[in-house]
């Protein structure tokens, strides 16, 4: 037994250094939450040392590279805005009814075979529905509004937030797929009983109780659209200082302000390029909000009908 | 109540309209699903239309002097009538294959040389723009049969090139193999090693584990665009790493891979039966041995499928790239991982940006290569997934 002592201990020693290999590969995830923070975070506050933050807020004139540069991204969280809003006028209405007929009147075979043809439409890069949106859909769209005698720009806000509304059909539709089909089978059977029709029984019985699971999709789909780059680096306008509601006019996103400040000639320190990490401050904190109240509804939404695989 | 024709009390006189409503509702229902069916449809035959003439390059006959002059300027090597007919980069380096061939001089031959990018255009139908004695001198060259549309085999030797016909996918392909390789080899072991902890050792009540697990879901739903500004601050200016090399762009990425593997990894992990580490332990194994000798093993199918996976969402990402540089002009493919390189995306987005009409083809060709590879890659997946799958009673 004794000649087993050293050897057991040097096993020991090895299955200590493997588990301490273990915990610092899992605390790299944490490093890079936090090394994204806090990289934009400093360099957003010497942005802000620099220039007012009341201005960058509520101001409207953003003119980087100019002697008296100023930086108010008040148009550019517009634009923001109107595109994400139709790229979800889009989306949810889609994504939702594609859920509803997969899950409650497509068979078993038209689910197996549309669902990974729809898993596609999440899969293709995001360069790619960029080029389809400045190729394709906006010269259509300026077609069409000339048809219809109306002035569009050929960088409508229009056609990137269509583009973009398209890929995230399959965000909204996925998850709500899953909450639809989570929602327990003796809700519908009953309101069936009562000689409520089959889409009545959706509309007032299973809809309402999917609604959380809905609003959370709905919600990561938002943070998506905002944080979406390529499509509307492709397809949005540039220009930073024009309000407009009208999405037949050109409109800019706070992504295209950031890889326009950084992929421009100006000196890393310059407030032109740190005005990025101001508006990626701003992406990061709304979108981590947005990520974890729709994580907080959907955890809701599985301890009241008790599942654990969403 | 109203007087009804059947006797029966619980007939309700607006059951046709809830029935018609019903119709209507199942109707809206399937016309969503088309229509999400219909943009990729509509989607793809678009890319497939623009793209598939640039797999095909036009060529064209004519008679190459090698003279004197010749020598002097590539342009007198062709008649002066067709010089507006071929494609510069062809031609150009004519003096130095004459060089290296001095037999060649004094002689005269009839060569295929690559057409002009406005030459090929027009042998595709499209929209040109060609001078009329140039298009004259087009017309006759066809009616000689002296013009031929070959495979285009530059699009996959050649890299980027302002010249439009001369340019490839090639420094690109070479680009994205690099990144990726660096992506691999940081995500796929720091994933795997976290999954493991998670499910294998770590307490998964515990504070500490929780917050691991926050992280990870945040980590995956953070904009891309964020983790390019993390590799410009991070490794670009705090380490001095290499602008636009695929070290800086394959680490930016690991970061955004993570996720996936780890995700996918712990569903691997999990679907591992408690009684194949219940055995382990009665025979007297140590826990790192029956993780590492029978879990492992037996996860591994599942592990590559989530890697593939994430690889090939790797492969498409753009945004953080052009952060970090690769976007830069590139002609040749990197020799090394720390020179500047771009990637197939980025590409792609270089040449939708390029204002002449014969990179609108190469553009959507280049797209569809991109498409096809992370089709084949998913289709792998799914292919790993079948085989091994394991159905544990």
């Amino acid at each position: 037994m004794e000649s087993f002592q050293p050897k057991n201990k040097r096993t020991m020693l090895k299955e200590r250094i493997i588990e301490y290999f273990l915990i610092s590969a899992a605390i790299i995830s944490i490093l890079t939450t936090f090394g994204i923070l806090f990289s934009i975070l400093f360099e957003a506050i010497e942005f802000f040392n620099l220039k007012s933050f009341t201005y960058f807020i509520t101001g409207s004139h953003w003119s980087p590279g100019t002697d008296h540069s100023e930086f108010g991204a008040a148009a550019i969280f517009s634009g923001t805005f109107i595109i994400t809003a139709i790229a979800i006028a889009v989306a949810l209405p889609i994504g939702v009814f594609s859920a509803i007929y997969m899950s409650e009147y497509a068979t078993d075979n038209v689910r197996t075979t549309v669902k990974p043809l729809l898993e596609i439409l999440a899969g293709i890069p995001t360069v790619v529905y960029g080029f389809f949106a400045a190729i394709t859909v906006a010269p259509a769209i300026v077609q069409l509004a000339d048809f219809f005698g109306l002035d569009a720009s050929f960088n409508s806000a229009l056609a990137a937030g269509i583009v973009m509304g398209i890929m995230i059909i399959p965000v909204i539709s996925s998850l709500s797929d899953d909450v639809i089909n989570a929602v327990p089978d003796s809700l519908r059977k009953g309101s069936l009983a009562l000689g409520m029709t089959k889409s009545e029984t959706i509309k007032d019985i299973v809809l309402p109780s999917a609604l959380p699971g809905i609003i959370s999709a709905t919600l990561l789909a938002i943070s998506k659209a905002l944080g979406e780059t390529m499509i509307v680096v492709m397809a949005a306008g540039m220009n930073a200082n024009k309000f407009s509601i009208n999405p037949l006019e050109d409109m800019t996103t706070v992504t295209v302000q950031i890889v326009t400040a950084l992929t421009g000639d100006f000196e890393f320190n310059s407030p032109d390029t740190l005005s990025a990490f101001a508006l990626g401050l701003i992406l990061f904190v709304v979108t981590l909000v947005l990520n974890i109240v729709s994580v907080m509804m959907i955890k809701k939404f599985k301890e009241k009908y008790k599942m654990s695989n969403l | 109540m109203k007087k009804t024709n059947n006797n029966n009390v619980f007939y309700d006189p607006s059951l046709a309209k809830r029935h018609r409503k019903a119709k209507v509702f199942k109707g809206l229902a399937l016309s969503a699903l088309v229509i999400s069916l219909l943009f990729l449809a509509i989607f793809l035959s678009d890319m497939v239309i623009k793209g598939k003439s640039a797999f095909l390059q036009t060529y064209i006959q004519v008679e190459v002097t090698y003279n004197e002059s010749t020598v002097k300027s590539y342009r007198k090597a062709i008649e002066r009538k067709y010089l507006n007919l071929v494609s510069r980069s062809d031609i150009r380096d004519i003096p130095l294959k004459m060089k290296h061939d001095p037999s060649l001089m004094g002689t005269k031959k009839l060569q295929w040389i690559l057409a002009d990018d406005q030459v090929d255009m027009y042998m595709k139908e499209k929209y040109y723009k060609l001078k009329s004695k140039d298009l004259k001198a087009l017309k006759n060259l066809i009616e000689n049969n002296r013009v031929e549309m070959r495979f285009n085999t530059l699009f996959f030797t050649q890299g980027d090139s302002k010249i439009a016909e001369n340019s490839g996918l090639a420094s690109a392909i070479i680009g994205s193999i690099f990144t990726l390789l660096v992506t691999m080899a940081v995500a796929f072991p720091i994933g795997v090693a976290t999954a493991v902890y998670l499910e294998e050792f770590a307490n998964p009540d515990s504070k500490w584990s929780s917050l691991i697990e926050i992280n990870i879901n945040n980590l995956a739903a953070i904009p891309s665009i964020l983790f390019g500004l993390l590799g410009l601050s991070i490794f670009i200016n705090m380490f001095g790493l290499p602008r636009s090399s695929p070290l800086v762009g394959g680490l930016t990425l690991a970061l955004m891979t993570l996720p996936i593997i780890i995700v996918s990894s712990r569903a691997a992990l999990r679907s591992v039966p408690a009684s194949i580490r219940q055995a382990g332990y009665g025979l007297g194994l140590t826990k790192i041995q029956v993780v590492r000798d029978h879990v492992l093993p037996l996860a591994f199918p599942g592990v590559m499928t989530g890697s593939i996976i994430g690889l090939a969402q790797a492969m498409g990402e753009t945004a953080p790239l052009i952060i970090v540089g690769m976007i830069a002009f590139i002609p040749d493919s990197p020799s090394s991982i720390m020179d500047a390189a771009t990637v197939m995306p980025a590409q792609i987005f270089t040449w939708a940006g390029m204002p002449e009409k014969a990179y609108i083809e190469r553009t959507a060709a280049g797209i569809l290569v991109l498409l096809s590879i992370l089709i084949s890659l998913n289709a792998l997946a799914v292919y790993l997934r079948k085989k091994f799958e394991v159905k544990w009673q």
